[in-house]
């Protein structure tokens, strides 16, 4: 069989060409821990948790980025891997809120885990903690700058999959944060509330404004479905709460399966027991709707049953 | 006919060399000199400092900081009457003794200038003037050979990458050549944004045609049809000669469609860069020149496989593309003949700092530290000890006395714990601190890391948080071991280059200096006495004269004592602003 064969972990393994460390150690179940990877979007290579160490190499490449080569050895928790695991995490908390208490996202949140899994419980180094403003201004998406570990996901994600290019990075050094163009709130911005970034965000800084204060992540039952509204055939969670639906959550998107917003309020209207009272972008902002108006049914309420 | 060259390099022209140029002219012609000299401008002789240079040919007398009000005398007392104009001649700084001639000043008789041999001799703005010195010879050459053959005679030649890394230029040429892909470009990397650095504004200020000649030839090689140069917008004499140049390179058949009658064709254009430090290594310059944010990605894939708009592109630096007409030229025989083993050819650095002679130089590679420092750069500025010097920009390192007799080379400064990287050589004497050394460059890397990955982004800062600390007197027991921790991840993790060295200011002084950081930890103290919240101020009684001046002026009211007596400084009340010290006719005040 052809490919490239390597050792993981003291562990054999053989893979086409071209495949990245981390697919390769996912073939023998080892788990690397990513928070900027995702195999739906553009290898990006930022975050550095994934770092891995490679025998004869003196850098511990990232192993989401990295390519196989043959006879590879690869060392995945490594002491020197471990030091900068941490390291890594003990510099993002540094500039991290630390609301975990009450945070929305916890229990569901990546940097959590990894700080749990890698042991870290406080940060040696003071960082600045801006305190950033919170962009809520919208009835969908709370955008919370101060929890953001630019990622870069969301940017990634609104460029490739919804084609909306509405969030990027701006500025350099310490100051370099991930906005809407001109550092304008979301609501201002061309940003249609997909929730593609929403889904995809590691972190508490992006957050569906639906699930606030509906409950804790370990108290929902999520399941699966399928949005039925067109042929894209979108992921969705009916997240439910002792037996009741509180919220539909975007479940992230696939290449072709784009996501967006009329889908999600639709379902929300279908499954929510209490669903919320829509709202659509006007020119003067947000403003409350009917749901027929909010699901663009009106056109065809009217062909249905002429007044 | 003889020839007046004036300097118009960016150095000179802020010294107001246009008017000595104005002025120049307007007295051959009251003097009706004209049929007999001729004046010409030309770019940067890398002796900035001294400027505006002023060269009378063919004798090649040298004057120096020429003002507007120096031309009569030059024009009647050296043009008329053949007498040098002593007071304008240069004065070396050790002998003391006026020399005449250019090619006898030391800073100059001890270089070999190969790659700058034309920078200050020939009018950059003027094709004509670099044909007349063999220009675009090597391209004739080049295209008369195979393509392979081409890069046969660079990877003879042993030259390197004059961009920081050292990568072997011919190998990168034959990666490029052999990727698969029919659209190629070439690149030529000008953003040049070490602080201090200038080597490659003067090449492409002082002589353009050079590198648009290597980057044709590398274009022939590799089998590109485009190519870009990529120039920071804070360089607009760079940019402006680089239009002239290629303008009447493609009037000449030089660039264009059938280049020199032949089927090879390639079009050269030029971008502006905005001018951020990150934008100089390679992915993020290639991102920038697509019109995207600036920020590195991961290698591979390399640019010689997947480089602008995906297709196999080369990227070289200035300096680098600038050698190789001079290679096709003299031969790859020649060159490998001069430099070392290992590295080949010749190295311009940019000395700066406590140095009596700064400015640019081009050595043989393999010379030592102690040849550039105290032959060339003329030693210590007054006299005072070497402490250290820092190589290799702001990610370089420093590099203590026991290293001034280490050849520099790729290799060697990099065991050092420093490196080459385009060229920065600064001096520094024994009033300088070097946990301040540290904590300048840092803060520089700090601010221009893209902010792309964590290390870099927020490892850098902490390092940076942690040396300030120091410097300020809180530093702490363990900072130095966090230091190292953080160091050794960043350059371990962080994606591009910016951040895999950042950390090296802190690595080599750390090496060399521990002592000095540990003064400041433990005993509150900073050897150099530089940091100036570790001094304390003290009153020599014996000579003092009590004339009061710092005791009124003292702004924490620190000093006390009576008229026409001995005052004494209150260390508990002390804000140690300095200002006693600056005040003091006497010089009694002194600190520790
Ligand atoms: C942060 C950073 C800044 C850089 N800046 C420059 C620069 O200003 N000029 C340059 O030629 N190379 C610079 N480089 C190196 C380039 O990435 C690249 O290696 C070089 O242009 C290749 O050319 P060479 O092989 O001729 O040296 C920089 C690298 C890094 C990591
Ligand atoms: S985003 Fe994660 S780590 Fe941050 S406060 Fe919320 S749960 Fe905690
Ligand atoms: S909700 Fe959709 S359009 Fe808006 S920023 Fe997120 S991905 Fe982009
Ligand atoms: S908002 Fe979320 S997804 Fe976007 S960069 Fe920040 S942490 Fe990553
Ligand atoms: S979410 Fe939108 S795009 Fe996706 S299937 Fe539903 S209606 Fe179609
Ligand atoms: S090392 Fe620094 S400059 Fe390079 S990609 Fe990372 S953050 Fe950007
Ligand atoms: S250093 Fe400043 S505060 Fe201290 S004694 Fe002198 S003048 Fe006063
Ligand atoms: S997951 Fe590999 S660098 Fe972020
Ligand atoms: S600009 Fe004239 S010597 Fe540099």
């Amino acid at each position: 069989m052809p490919g490239v064969s390597l050792t993981i972990n003291d562990k054999k393994v053989r893979v086409p060409a071209g495949t990245t460390i981390l697919e390769a150690a996912r073939e023998l179940n080892i788990t690397i821990p990513t928070l900027c990877h995702d195999k739906r979007l553009s290898p990006f290579g930022a975050c550095r948790l994934c770092v891995v160490e490679v025998r004869g190499r003196k850098n511990l490449p990232a192993a989401c980025v990295t390519p196989v080569e043959e006879g590879m050895t690869v060392l995945t928790e490594s002491p020197a891997v471990v030091e900068a695991r941490r390291t890594i995490i003990e510099l993002l908390l540094a500039n991290h809120p630390l609301d975990c208490l009450t945070c929305e996202k916890s229990g569901n949140c990546r940097l959590q885990d990894y700080a749990y899994r890698y042991g870290v419980k406080r940060t040696p180094f003071e960082g600045t903690r801006d305190q950033l403003p919170l962009d809520d201004n919208n009835p969908f998406i709370i955008r919370d700058p101060n929890k953001c570990i630019l990622c870069g996901k969301c940017v990634r994600a609104c460029q490739e999959i919804r084609g909306q290019a509405v969030l990027g990075f701006a500025f350099r050094g310490p100051a370099t944060r991930v906005v809407p163009p001109l550092d304008v709130s979301l609501g201002e911005s061309d940003c249609v509330f997909c929730q593609n970034c929403v889904a995809v965000c590691p972190t508490g800084a992006l957050r569906d404004k639906y699930l606030a204060g509906k409950g804790r992540w370990w108290e929902f039952q999520p399941e699966a479905v399928t949005c039925p509204f067109c042929a894209n055939g979108c992921h969705f969670y009916l997240l439910r709460k002792e037996g009741k639906v509180v919220a539909v959550a975007a479940g992230g998107a696939a290449p072709g399966r784009p996501m967006c917003l009329r889908g999600r309020l639709a379902l929300t209207l279908i499954f929510c027991e209490e669903p919320p009272q829509p709202q659509i972008k006007t020119e003067k902002g947000f403003a409350a709707v009917s749901w027929t108006e909010a699901l663009g049914l009106e056109e065809l309420a009217g062909k249905l049953w002429p007044k | 006919m003889g020839r007046i060259l004036v300097c118009a390099g960016t150095g000179c022209v802020a010294s107001h060399s246009r008017q000595v140029t104005a002025r120049l002219k307007a007295a051959l012609h009251a003097h009706h000199l004209e049929e007999r000299f001729q004046v010409d401008n030309t770019g940067c002789h890398g002796f900035c400092e001294q400027g505006p240079l002023v060269i009378i040919e063919p004798e090649g007398i040298l004057y120096c900081r020429v003002r507007e009000e120096d031309v009569e005398a030059i024009v009647t007392e050296h043009l008329e009457q053949g007498r040098l104009v002593e007071r304008l001649l240069y004065q070396d700084p050790v002998t003391k003794e006026k020399i005449a001639a250019y090619n006898q000043i030391k800073f100059y008789r001890q270089q070999s200038r190969h790659v700058l041999k034309n920078c200050g001799h020939i009018n950059p703005e003027n094709i004509d003037a670099y044909l007349a010195v063999e220009g675009y010879q090597g391209l004739k050459k080049a295209l008369a050979l195979p393509r392979e053959e081409v890069i046969n005679i660079i990877k003879e030649s042993g030259l390197r990458g004059r961009g920081g890394a050292g990568f072997p230029t011919g190998l990168k040429w034959e990666y490029t050549f052999k990727a698969p892909g029919d659209r190629k470009y070439v690149v030529c990397n000008a953003d040049e944004g070490d602080p201090g650095a200038f080597m490659d504004r003067s090449v492409l200020e002082g002589d353009p045609h050079a590198v648009l000649e290597g980057m044709l030839i590398a274009a022939y090689a590799i089998g590109a049809r485009e190519g870009y140069i990529y120039v920071r917008a804070e360089y607009p004499l760079a940019v402006q000669r680089l239009r002239i140049a290629l303008a009447q390179a493609r009037e000449r058949g030089f660039c264009g469609e059938r280049i020199l009658g032949t089927d090879f064709s390639c079009e050269l254009y030029i971008r502006e860069g905005a001018g951020a430090f990150v934008c100089g290594e390679e992915t993020a310059l290639l991102a920038s020149i697509q019109g995207e944010r600036g920020m590195p990605r991961p290698r591979p894939p390399f640019p010689a496989r997947q480089g602008l708009w995906g297709q196999p592109t080369n990227i070289n630096n200035v300096e680098t593309y600038a050698n190789v007409p001079l290679i096709l030229r003299r031969g790859a025989g020649w060159y490998a003949s001069l430099g070392t083993e290992k590295s080949k050819g010749t190295k311009i650095f940019a000395l700066t700092g406590k140095v009596k002679n700064t400015g640019l130089v081009e050595v043989p590679m393999g010379i030592t530290l102690r040849e550039i420092i105290f032959n060339i750069g003329g030693g210590i500025l007054e006299d005072r000890g070497f402490k250290a010097v820092q190589i290799g920009g702001p990610s370089g390192g420093c590099l203590p006395a026991e290293h001034l007799d280490l050849p520099v080379d790729y290799d060697s400064l990099t065991a050092a714990g420093a490196m080459m990287g385009s060229g920065g050589l600064v001096v520094m004497d024994d009033s300088t601190c070097m946990v301040e050394v540290a904590r300048f460059f840092l803060n520089f890397t700090q601010a221009e890391s893209c902010g792309k990955c964590t290390p870099c982004r927020e490892g850098i800062q902490q390092m940076l948080a942690i040396l300030t600390r120091i410097t300020r007197g809180q530093g702490r027991e363990g900072d130095l071991e966090q230091l190292e921790r953080l160091a050794r991840v960043i350059k371990g993790t962080a994606l591009c280059g910016l951040g895999q060295t950042a950390p090296n200011p802190v690595l080599s002084t750390l090496r060399y200096f521990r002592a000095e950081y540990e003064a400041h930890i433990r005993d509150h103290r900073c050897p150099a006495k530089s940091c100036r919240e570790l001094l304390t101020y003290h009153i020599d009684p014996d000579k003092c004269n009590g004339c009061t001046r710092c005791r009124r002026r003292c702004p924490a009211g620190a000093i006390s004592g009576e008229a026409r007596e001995p005052h004494t400084i209150d260390l508990e009340l002390c804000a140690r602003c300095g200002t006693c010290l600056d005040l003091c006719r006497q010089k009694a005040i002194y600190v520790e």
